[in-house]
């Protein structure tokens, strides 16, 4: 599918996001990243991907890169559950927030974060989420959308993607990175 | 009057002492002897101070709905990544601008309510007629004017010049939307503010006039339960359909078919504010749903005359209405819906002209001729109709179910994108369930009906409509009369608990049926607060959803707990205008309890609240522009909002940052010390995605620098419990809440030990200040 906001009426501006056309350059762009982050919200708890879910993939990256992985909503149960646990909990509006301040990293010690990764808040949500780190972020944070939809306003995101063909993209990011 | 009460020379000489006041309680009641306070009439730039200490707090998120701004003809402009408009505004400014004008918007429209209802009121009961919300137990009738304007209403003409007040406000206001007007963000939040602070006042005026000429129920925690859900409707006799907010109109209805020896012969009904506010009028009323019910049950074609007045009305009522051969009255000029006005012409030729459908509809502005004219249409018609709908049988389903291709667009138009396509194809096969699974999530919007959505022009709500039949018979649930204000005993008996933080907490939840999945979630939220003991408030589309759901004995909420402001009680106090009863509890609180002053006393008496009354403010489905400046209200005087995720696009959020220890200090008012007191509560405004993440938020956003140990090992012990149950985990910032050992939940002490020790936790050297962010409230200077 074309890269158009999966949610018709979401039209963001004239800046929007470059497609990701091939995964690998995802593992490129988290490789090139000095102080990455994986936001991840309560939808890659819940949606099936043919026996696994979302976060399954999001943990073999986590695991394979030690990036920090802030989870919002309630969606921190289920990483727990899976072993998994996230280097944060916060609201959705939380970790938006304090991305745009280039002060604030997860651990409080380090540099600010240069790159997050976002994936599984409500497509609106996100797409507002991302609209505000667009514009009150730019200067420290690249943004990458990894929802199954196009979201414009991040940096790059991938296109409209069939539940297989975004089961396949997560896959060749978590094998990309295990290689390294 | 309104001059001899507000000479300058009296407001700046003449300051009021709170001792000795139970000696003067008839009088400060009776004759509001209260000299003004320092605020009588504020203007926008009277609370400007206060709101930066606010916005200091909890600052702005921005969330950009959309990265343009096309306000202008200079425009449009791409103001993202930093950029500025051809008028030199910034991204920051005109997402608060936007934040502003929703709070004019909606102040303007409450106010526009209230002047519509006071003008008519005073025209049948004069304007001399006195406003009695509850007897002598609510003497403290209007919280939010006395606060404000420093006015205490006796009669209705009273209320007018609160009005002046209000509309001029709003005016000033509005003219700061205007290009080339405010630059900074944090001015355009704290005249937002301003707006909610107005927003208040207008609405307790419109409240007031209509519980003291309708006789309303007055701070009645028994008020009667009424029949609420489609499936209480008589479909075998006439209905007669009321939308909106006004309820003259609606009352003129009832009048009439009472003065006729009809009430039992046609059935009344209604959507909105409207028919929340007419169950008050009179039980025999029975209301049909929220606003997400409107077209649901017009095109289900049960009413047989349909009588509009304000607000969250669809736009294209009438188009719906021709379709089922139900002719329209608009009683209001805010919604002509293009139909001619005959509010002078006789009645007779308006009722044979809409029965024999030489008209779709008419505007009558003439409450009681709309009234007279309903009721004779709806006998008139309800004989030719024969109830004619739209919503197609079960084998039409199937066979239009056949037709679609899958190709997406419906969902991907739908605000919640619900799964049509798999309901269709379901549907094709025989099976109506999923489609019908999908009625409580579907707002009724028909953007999935849109021209050109679907290439099959199926008309997917018609369809989830038909296929949940027996569901829609079976929505008989029971909701509680509007009860209006918070009596002055009930406060008394629970300011002491709720400050000391005893009662856990008290919730208003309020709003629209913007939700973003089931309609449910809000009862089911709700129960599991009421079960906890905190007290409950509602209001509006929000206090319907809540009562069409049934508990697990078969009751529905307002059936199973009781309606007193007290720990565990369900309170609806009425519609959207009703809201300040809720805002109203917490300033009584302050004054009545706590005898703060409150005569024109605003900032003290905010302050007062955010520092010690746990309460917060849920609206699951918050739609509209008068939602937002309802919150507004509620944010100026320290209160914080949650919102559902649809919230989100009101475009910022106010958030603290509980990491950042600076943010987080009060001031002793014993000492004049600053005192770090955590961040409670945390957020002034924030849209979550999920009810599991609210409801571990409620708990906590109800935590206050004010607690006494007893209070806030309870509240911990709600948040912590919750945050348990739907994080597998605790939380992780106790270590901010707990001030000394006694805070810490008695069975949890060895859990909250252990992070405590591995927070590197140490106890609060002034664990219960006096707290204010007010310097001039403190009583002695300290080091
Ligand atoms: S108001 Fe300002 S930002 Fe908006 S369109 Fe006009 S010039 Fe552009
Ligand atoms: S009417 Fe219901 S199904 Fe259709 S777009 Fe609106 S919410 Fe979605
Ligand atoms: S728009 Fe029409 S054809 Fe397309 S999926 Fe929806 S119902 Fe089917």
């Amino acid at each position: 599918m074309a890269a158009e906001p999966w949610q018709r009426y979401e039209i963001p501006g004239p800046i929007k996001a470059a497609v990701i056309k091939n995964p690998e350059m995802v593992s490129i762009l988290l490789k090139k990243a000095k102080k990455p982050v994986f936001i991840v919200g309560h939808e890659a708890a819940e949606i099936d991907l043919g026996g696994k879910k979302p976060i399954d993939h999001i943990i073999r990256i986590a695991r394979a890169t030690n990036i920090p992985v802030v989870t919002t909503a309630h969606t921190m149960a289920e990483f727990l559950k899976s072993g998994f646990k996230p280097a944060a909990s916060m609201t959705s509006m939380d970790i938006g927030n304090r991305l745009t301040d280039p002060e604030w990293s997860v651990s409080g010690e380090d540099d600010p974060h240069d790159l997050a990764l976002i994936l599984g808040m409500t497509y609106y949500v996100g797409f507002v989420i991302e609209a505000g780190l667009k514009s009150f972020a730019f200067n420290h944070l690249k943004t990458v959308s990894l929802d199954r939809y196009y979201q414009p306003h991040c940096n790059w995101s991938f296109p409209n993607l069939s539940i297989e063909e975004w089961d396949r993209h997560l896959t060749i990011i978590a094998q990309e990175i295990e290689k390294k | 009057m309104k001059k001899a009460r507000f000479k300058v020379d009296e407001l700046e000489s003449d300051i009021f002492k709170i001792t000795g006041l139970e000696a003067t309680v008839g009088n400060f009641y009776e004759e509001w002897e209260e000299t003004p306070g320092p605020t009588p009439m504020p203007d926008i730039s009277t609370f400007r101070d206060w709101d930066r200490i606010l916005l200091n707090k909890y600052k702005p998120f921005y969330l950009p709905l959309c990265d343009l701004c096309c306000l202008c003809t200079m425009g449009k402009c791409d103001l993202s990544k930093g950029k500025k408009g051809a008028c030199g505004l910034d991204m920051a400014a005109q997402q608060s601008r936007i934040v502003l004008l929703s709070c004019a918007i909606g102040a303007a429209t409450h106010a526009g309510h209230g002047r519509h209802m006071v003008e008519e009121l005073i025209s049948k009961f004069g304007s001399d007629y006195p406003l009695d919300v509850g007897g002598l137990s609510v003497l403290v009738e209007a919280p939010h004017t006395r606060l404000v304007t420093g006015i205490k209403p006796r009669t209705l003409g009273d209320l007018e010049d609160v009005l002046d007040y209000v509309e001029k406000e709003i005016t000033h206001l509005l003219s700061c939307c205007h290009t080339g007007q405010e630059g900074d963000n944090l001015d355009f939040e704290s005249k937002a503010f301003h707006a909610g602070m107005i927003d208040h006042v207008g609405m307790e005026v419109c409240d007031l006039a209509q519980i003291s000429a309708f006789d309303f129920p007055k701070a009645d925690p028994e008020a009667s339960l009424v029949d609420i859900g489609i499936g209480s409707i008589d479909t075998s006799k006439p209905v007669i359909l009321v939308i909106g907010h006004n309820v003259p109109p609606a009352a003129a209805i009832f009048d009439y078919m009472e003065d006729s020896g009809l009430e039992d012969s046609i059935e009344l009904t209604g959507i909105c504010c409207t028919a929340l506010d007419l169950t008050r009028y009179t039980n025999k009323a029975k209301i049909a749903g929220p606003l997400s019910h409107q077209l649901r049950f017009i095109r289900s074609g049960i009413a047989d005359v349909i009588v509009v007045d304000e607000q969250c009305i669809r736009a294209d009522i009438l188009d719906e209405a021709k379709k089922v051969n139900a002719p329209l009255i608009s009683t209001n000029y805010k919604n002509f819906q293009g139909l001619p006005n005959r509010t002078n012409d006789p009645i007779d030729e308006i009722v044979s002209d809409l029965v024999e459908g030489r008209s779709p509809g008419v505007v009558i502005l003439d409450s009681d001729k709309a009234g007279e004219a309903a009721v004779r249409i709806a006998m008139g018609v309800f004989p030719k109709r024969k109830k004619l709908g739209i919503i197609p049988e079960e084998g039409e389903i199937i066979e239009y179910a056949m037709k679609c291709t899958k190709c997406l667009s419906c969902q991907r138009v739908c605000p919640n994108y619900l799964p049509l396509p798999e309901a269709m194809e379901a549907a094709a096969n025989g099976n109506l369930q999923p489609l019908s699974d999908l009625y409580e999530s579907c707002i009724g919007c028909v953007r999935c009906e849109g021209e050109g959505v679907c290439p099959n022009n199926l008309k997917l709500h018609s369809m989830i409509i038909g296929a949940s039949r027996s569901k829609i018979k079976d929505e008989k649930f029971k909701v509680r009369v509007g009860r209006g204000a918070i009596s002055d005993t009930e406060i008394r008996r629970v300011g002491g608990p709720i400050v000391m933080g005893e009662i856990p907490g008290v919730i208003g939840i309020v709003g629209c049926s913007n939700y973003p999945g089931s309609w449910k979630d809000n009862a089911i939220m709700i129960e599991e607060f009421l079960k906890r003991r905190f007290i409950v408030t509602t209001t509006g589309c929000a206090a319907m959803n809540i009562g069409m759901y049934k508990n697990e004995d078969g009751l529905s909420l307002y059936e199973a707990y009781s309606g007193a402001f007290d720990a565990g009680g369900l309170v609806n106090c009425g519609s959207c205008v009703s809201n300040p009863h809720i805002s109203g509890a917490a300033i009584k609180i302050a004054s009545i309890f706590a005898k703060r002053k409150l005569n024109s006393n605003y900032e003290e008496i905010a302050d007062y609240i955010h520092n010690r009354v746990g309460a917060v403010g849920i609206s699951w489905g918050a739609m509209s522009q008068k939602a937002s400046s309802i919150a507004s209200g509620f944010w100026r005087l320290g209160i914080p909002i949650i919102v559902g995720p649809h919230g989100s696009k009101y475009r910022r959020a106010l958030l603290g940052r509980k990491d950042k220890d600076e943010d987080w200090y009060t001031i002793d008012a014993r000492t004049g010390k600053r005192v770090y007191t955590g961040p409670a509560p945390e957020h002034l405004f924030i849209s979550v995605e999920t009810k599991e993440e609210a409801m571990t938020l409620i708990p906590k956003l109800c935590i206050r620098p004010n607690d006494t140990t007893k209070g806030r090992s309870i509240k911990l012990n709600h948040y912590i419990d919750l945050h348990k149950r739907f994080y597998g985990a605790m939380p992780d910032d106790i270590q901010l809440f707990v001030r000394t050992m006694a805070d810490i939940p008695i069975t949890m002490k060895d859990e909250i030990l252990e992070i405590l020790k591995e927070k590197d936790w140490k106890e609060s050297e002034v664990p219960a200040p006096d707290p204010t962010l007010l310097p001039r409230l403190v009583r002695k200077r300290g080091g």
